[in-house]
């Protein structure tokens, strides 16, 4: 028989059966959860990007937000040593807003690719070879990338990286670690001496409490799930939950800005038809190239992503073609024939100033499944953040006009709906256990220590102080390795 | 019927879900097509939702709507789809209905026994959205969803995909781009 349950793994989990959260009246906000071995990086996007100098000091550089207690000098040796490991595409480009790094060769661009740099190239908009955690040679018996295109059913050679196959798999084989499976985190239960003593935690097969006894806890169960952790440990010393005396735990939740838009490319109409799958994803990408402009009308900025190709036909493939043709019979079939791989998207990515009306918490009125205490969301959108979807709005009209195109409609209706996208939805939210060397306004320090519980580290994104416009996930393992670095020097010492 | 385990209707009650809500993953097509052939394996198709005169129905509509989606399976597999899921059900056994309804009152007879002119003629007056009457509002409705879900099935069927001329989903040692199609697109782009 079949096997349907490798295909049938969750990859869509907006939604958890039993496992709710709420959002604040006024807000809007979803929350992606991904209850598998390794987590996000089984389906992410495997863009990988390295912060700029400029973003580890957003407040000296624009006076809004926060600076982080480290600079991009103190990261680069990480991200050397991540892309050496994950393995990482890319070209020396010598770019301020893309600084370059140890990179495998890029596979060629695809022709709308090649299009969309030659109208960049007009237009003065840098275009270049995509930085992707997805091998082009073999690296550390991990295969090459073969190019068949089934990228979101989980790569069966580990060719792009994920933390199940390239990190956790190998460990596992070591011997010298141990998963629990089907085990939900319920608190941190610390001890007179003010340190992490165990995790308790809800066996989800039996609904009955364990507790593992520790030296040190890293939490990385995602930004907006670590901060619950945190807010529901709570004990007589630590009435805010744990890790909290600062009050900062689930405060400056941002998400990168999302837009996006389609063009129908007539260039690419009749062309000769061939294999454009490539590897998952885009070839060919735009970084941040305004950042040393003054005369625009929002801060920082964002980088584009490119869509377009023969797409394998899946469902809803054509449900834009049937409604801007509509009819039926041939007339039908010659339009969606004659258009299908003549389109091309683009997709902003920009970042979000952190806010005041943006944070979670835990709600007091609402348990999961397990009787644990879930979070509720405040979100909103600044002007800031607008302005700079209607940029996103100019820049790529300009790109598709000049490619000879024309603008069709929002890419992602759905998760755009007014313009700009849906908080949480781009599944970037961050910052909601920050790093600072102030304990009185972070929670953690620069090597993601909590300031108040010397024994407990956070290793995903909810140290970030901000978001720039740069996926998360490269910046989360080079922290995650200066952490792991840190934590067994302070245990040689005695420290920890 | 086919042998269904619990973790194939799950499945298909995703993909279902998921063709309802938007979003569905790549392959999912796939499983649907191939639980289609696996029912038809023991015999003729035995619909799991429809009755025989509705999926007659059904099977008459998709090839109006696209030449050889009859023949690609697309009367089964949105069978199989909307007996996974109420929404969709509802939406198909209500439309089919309503479309036997109109012919009758026009032509005395049921949509798949009508002639092809009176067909097209009933059709004409749903497909346009800006130009369809509004007491045809329910029918515009209905026609949106089978045109949809008959384009789905029929463009990720073997012969939908190559009357499309995909060629992805085969693998390369060494990602390369063909030169003509290079050239064809730069030159009729005017970046070359």
């Amino acid at each position: 028989r079949q096997q349907w349950d490798y295909f049938a793994a969750p990859n869509v989990y907006w939604e958890i059966e039993g496992e709710p959260y709420t959002v604040a009246p006024g807000s809007e906000f979803r929350w992606f959860r991904s209850r598998i071995l390794g987590g996000r990086t089984n389906h992410y996007g495997r863009i990988s990007l390295r912060f700029a100098d400029y973003d580890f000091k957003p407040y000296s550089t624009d006076g809004l937000g926060h600076d982080w207690p480290i600079g991009y000098e103190d990261l680069a040796p990480y991200y050397d040593k991540a892309e050496a490991f994950i393995g990482v595409t890319g070209t020396r480009e010598g770019i301020r807003s893309a600084p370059d790094g140890v990179f495998l060769p890029p596979p060629a661009p695809r022709v709308h690719e090649v299009l969309v740099k030659k109208a960049c190239d007009k237009l003065g908009i840098p275009c270049i070879p995509s930085r992707m955690a997805i091998l082009t040679r073999p690296l550390h018996g991990r295969a090459a990338c073969h190019y068949c295109g089934q990228c979101g059913r989980g790569c069966v050679t580990a060719s792009n990286y994920s933390s199940s196959q390239v990190q956790i798999f190998p460990a596992m084989k070591s011997e010298r670690l141990k998963v629990i499976p089907h085990a939900m985190a319920r608190e941190l239960i610390a001890g007179d001496d003010g340190k992490v003593r165990a995790v308790s935690y809800i066996d989800k097969t039996t609904r009955a409490e364990r507790r593992i006894r520790c030296r040190v806890v890293v939490l990385a169960a995602s930004a907006c799930e670590s901060a619950r952790l945190l807010l529901n440990s709570k004990s007589p010393r630590f009435p805010n939950g744990l890790a909290n005396s600062s009050g900062v735990v689930g405060r400056f939740l941002t998400d990168s800005v999302g837009y996006s838009l389609r063009g129908f490319i007539p260039a690419l109409v009749g062309m000769p038809k061939h294999d454009t799958d490539g590897f998952g994803g885009m070839h060919m990408y735009i970084p941040w190239w305004l950042w040393d402009k003054k005369d625009k009308d929002f801060p920082r900025g964002y980088h584009i992503e490119i869509g377009g190709g023969y797409g394998m036909p899946r469902l809803g493939s054509f449900h834009g073609a049937c409604a801007r043709h509509q009819g039926y019979g041939a007339a039908l079939k010659a339009k969606i024939e004659e258009e299908y791989g003549a389109f091309v998207s683009f997709s902003g990515r920009g970042e979000m100033i952190p806010n005041a009306h943006s944070y979670c918490e835990i709600d007091p009125d609402v348990v999961d499944r397990y009787g644990i205490p879930v979070l509720r969301f405040h979100f909103r959108w600044s002007d800031h953040e607008l302005k700079q979807a209607r940029h996103m709005h100019e820049t790529f009209t300009a790109v598709i006009e000049t490619m000879g195109g024309r603008v069709i409609g929002p890419a992602n209706p759905e998760r755009e709906p007014r313009g700009i996208s849906v908080g949480g939805t781009i599944i970037h939210e961050l910052g909601t256990i920050r790093m600072g060397d102030n304990p009185r306004a972070s929670a953690l320090n620069q090597y993601c220590q909590a300031h108040d519980v010397k024994n407990l580290f956070v290793a995903d994104a909810a140290p970030f102080v901000s978001n720039p416009d740069k996926n998360p996930t490269l910046t989360i393992i080079a922290l995650a390795w200066r952490t792991a670095e840190y934590i067994a020097e302070e245990m040689r010492k005695g420290n920890v | 019927m086919c042998e269904e385990n619990p973790t194939r209707r799950e499945l298909l009650k995703s993909i279902a879900l998921a063709v309802t809500a938007g979003g569905a993953a790549a392959e999912a097509a796939q499983h649907v097509h191939q639980a289609v052939a696996e029912a038809r394996q023991a015999g003729p198709y035995r619909p799991q939702l429809f009755t025989a005169p509705e999926l007659e129905t059904l099977a008459v509509l998709a090839d109006l709507i696209l030449p050889g989606a009859r023949a690609a399976g697309a009367p089964e597999f949105i069978d199989l789809l909307a007996a996974h899921n109420d929404e969709l059900a509802a939406i198909f056994t209500g439309g089919l209905a309503w479309l036997d309804r109109q012919m009758e009152q026009r032509a005395g007879v049921g949509f798949a026994s009508a002639g092809a002119a009176q067909q097209t003629a009933l059709l004409d007056r749903i497909a346009w959205r800006e130009k369809a009457p509004p007491e045809l509002a329910a029918g515009v409705r209905f026609f949106d969803w089978a045109r949809k879900l008959v384009v789905d099935a029929y463009y990720t069927s073997p012969a939908g995909i190559a009357a499309l001329g995909y060629k992805g989903n085969a693998g390369m040692a060494e990602f390369r781009v063909p030169e003509e199609a290079l050239r064809y697109a730069l030159e009729r782009s005017g970046l070359a």
